[in-house]
């Protein structure tokens, strides 16, 4: 037995230490800083060329704050270890990247290290823009370096314990970064892998798009198999499932259409809650070759088997009827009074997959906080969604979503009550 | 007139059911819903009438809580990602309406305190240097185009909070930012009287804001918000 013991406690030993051995060994392959840094470019070209790409990167999401000056960092990003904020990438010397070489800024980029080697929280999406080519990286340094230089220190990130630790970050990274490169895949056409790359790296589309595990990392094949937005309150759908946010059957012009003007025109699908943010910020900005080639891409992810449904009890006659009224009350001016909508301004509800899908988190949130779609070149004046979260009580809400998701051939499951609770309090 | 009033009634909820989505209507339908048919407001309630007031207010009012100027999580949210053009078109269009307004709510304060606030609102206090309301907002307290806000048909929650938001800075105005400064020497009794007076004033017809011109003498202070 003391033997088996004194074995046991070797054997864990000796794991730790490989372990220990290992985490070295790959923190020490990331490579340091050359001395000689290839130099800034200061062109119209190369600057044009950092800005388009900055916001193809949404780059201002998380580095400009509400009503602070662009790329000057501070905006707070919640996740499940914390609060982390973004940092000040405009020139100035000691608060932003003045002192940054190209080099510097690669390192972060690809390597998710600092300019004095500390490591990165990836809440930075480096384990994304990892795959981002040299070139790309020294042109969205170049646009940088041209901004207006901002005196804003940064702020410190409030991560939990033990999160904030450098060994939890080393342990982490060992586990779940390799810096990459993004390889084109042969068999496919240029367009497909363009739209790959974009997908992939700059467009850090995984980091809400794809299922992430108990450590936050997105899992390695499940990048686009959708997952609950933390600390937002929203649920980014699947893009491998039918029955959510999988765009295989629409037509390029439909996928063009949501992320350049927030609006599908074929479907009529709007973007709401982050994905507006992103259109807003972001893709709408793409050019139509490019947004043509991530719509390529996105159309030719693999389509996943539905998931077996969960089995919930069906929703009482009482239940039903109670949201049928709230539904003529409160709805159908504008959704019809079948679900039907009007094409171009209100979206339908009869067969809409953000109505039904089976997370019903994003249907509760909208009815909550109403919203409006991004102004954008295709779609200048849209409409908008009022917020009834203070007309609503949480039983009004959880009928009324039951309703909506069972009525006109509709097949969604019911919500109930504290599931809309949760949601409410979920706000962020 | 009450049949009349009723057939009107009727006619506005039909014409909500064969709402026009190309209309400004069918797009502010998102305001409505809690600022009242029309902007109108309701005078229970806390949100602000918008019908009628100063386009150029109502402007920087939704560029302000798009910016986090104001702090409103649900007007930002609202207006989080809409262009400045269309924000110029929203209020131009809530400016164009002239509607009824409904009587005050009776105030429920003692006569001195209103008293207090009528005192404020008409002549302000030369010993502490504020400024009369009417100096800016106009005699007739319906605002002065095009950016300055008329002051009636609010309810008196919403003026409550307004004026304390701007004397506790989470109410701002571009600079010069005179209503901070003008907050900052009110008290707290100042502000209950000011807006239970305020509240219980009827709104004139017309309601429109009147013109720069039209103001007796020039503005008491510089005010970047009333360009």
């Amino acid at each position: 037995m003391k033997r088996v013991l004194t074995w046991g406690l070797g054997g864990l030993l000796g794991v730790l230490a490989l372990g220990a051995t290992a985490i070295a060994w790959l923190d020490s392959a990331d490579a340091p800083p050359s001395a000689n840094p290839r130099p800034v470019a200061t062109d119209a070209a190369a600057i044009d060329r950092g800005r388009y790409l900055a916001q193809a990167g949404n780059c201002a999401a998380c580095h400009t704050r509400r009503g602070e000056l662009p790329y000057a960092g501070g905006e707070a990003l919640r996740t499940p270890f914390g609060t982390v904020y973004g940092g000040n990438l405009t020139p100035h010397l000691t608060t932003g990247l003045g002192a940054w070489s190209t080099d510097d800024f690669w390192r972060a980029l690809h390597h998710g290290r600092s300019r004095d080697g500390r490591m990165l929280t990836p809440a930075f999406p480096y384990p994304h823009f990892t795959q981002v080519t040299r070139e790309d990286s020294d042109a969205l340094f170049a646009f940088l370096r041209s901004v207006p230089a901002v005196d804003r220190p940064g702020t410190p990130n409030a991560l939990d314990f033990p999160y904030d630790t450098r060994l939890a970050l080393k342990v982490w990274r060992a586990l779940y970064f390799r810096p990459g490169t993004f390889v084109a895949q042969p068999a496919q056409s240029a367009e497909w892998n363009r739209g790959a790359y974009l997908v992939h790296g700059l467009g850090h589309c995984a980091a809400c798009h794809g299922a992430r595990n108990a450590m936050g990392a997105t899992i390695a094949g499940r990048e686009f198999d959708g997952a609950p937005i933390p600390g937002q309150g929203w649920y980014a759908p699947a893009l491998t499932l039918a029955a959510e946010g999988s765009v295989a059957a629409w037509p390029v012009s439909d996928v063009v259409g949501l992320l350049r003007d927030g609006v599908a025109p074929g479907t009529g699908a709007v973007v709401t809650g982050p994905m507006a943010e992103v259109v807003t910020r972001s893709t709408q900005h793409l050019s139509l070759a490019d947004a043509q080639a991530m719509a390529v891409f996105l159309r030719d992810l693999p389509v996943r088997p539905p998931a077996e449904l969960p089995r919930v009890r069906p929703a009482d006659a009482r239940t039903l009827d109670r949201g049928a009224r709230l539904y003529a009350d409160h709805c159908a001016t504008c959704h019809g009074e079948r679900g039907e909508g009007q094409p171009g301004a209100f979206p339908a509800l009869a067969g809409n997959r953000a109505v039904t899908m089976t997370d019903p988190t994003n249907l509760v949130r909208v009815i909550l906080q109403g919203g409006y779609g991004p102004s954008t070149a295709g779609r200048p004046r849209p409409h908008g969604m009022p917020p009834f979260g203070h007309v609503l009580d949480d039983a009004d809400i959880a009928a009324l979503t039951t309703h909506v998701r069972s009525a006109w051939g509709n097949t969604g499951t019911p919500v109930n009550q504290v599931q809309v609770v949760q949601l409410r309090e979920g706000r962020d | 007139m009450l049949a009349a009033t009723l057939a009107l009634l009727g006619a506005a909820v039909h014409a909500a059911a064969l709402l026009d989505p190309q209309g400004m209507t069918a797009r502010v339908a998102a305001c409505t819903a809690c600022h009242g048919k029309q902007g109108r407001a309701t005078p229970d309630g806390y949100f602000p009438r918008i019908a009628g007031k100063p386009a150029g207010y109502l402007y920087h009012q939704l560029v302000n809580f798009r910016d986090g100027r104001r702090q409103y999580r649900p007007m930002t949210h609202l207006l989080d990602h809409l262009s400045d053009d269309y924000l110029r078109e929203i209020a131009e269009h809530f400016a164009s309406l002239e509607v009824p307004y409904p009587p005050p709510a009776t105030p429920g304060l003692a006569a001195a305190v209103l008293a207090q606030g009528r005192a404020l609102v008409l002549k302000g206090d030369a010993a502490r240097e504020i400024p009369a309301c009417v100096r800016c907002h106009g005699e007739a307290m319906t605002g002065v185009a095009p950016a300055i806000p008329g002051l009636l048909g609010l309810p008196r929650d919403y003026l409550n909070a307004q004026l304390g938001a701007w004397q506790a800075g989470q109410r701002h105005a571009a600079a010069p930012d005179c209503m901070a400064k003008i907050t900052s020497k009110l008290t707290s009794t100042d502000i209950t009287a000011v807006a239970a007076w305020l509240a219980a004033q009827p709104v004139p017809v017309p309601s429109k804001a009147v013109e720069r011109s039209a103001l007796a003498q020039p503005l008491p202070m510089d005010c970047g918000g009333g360009q």
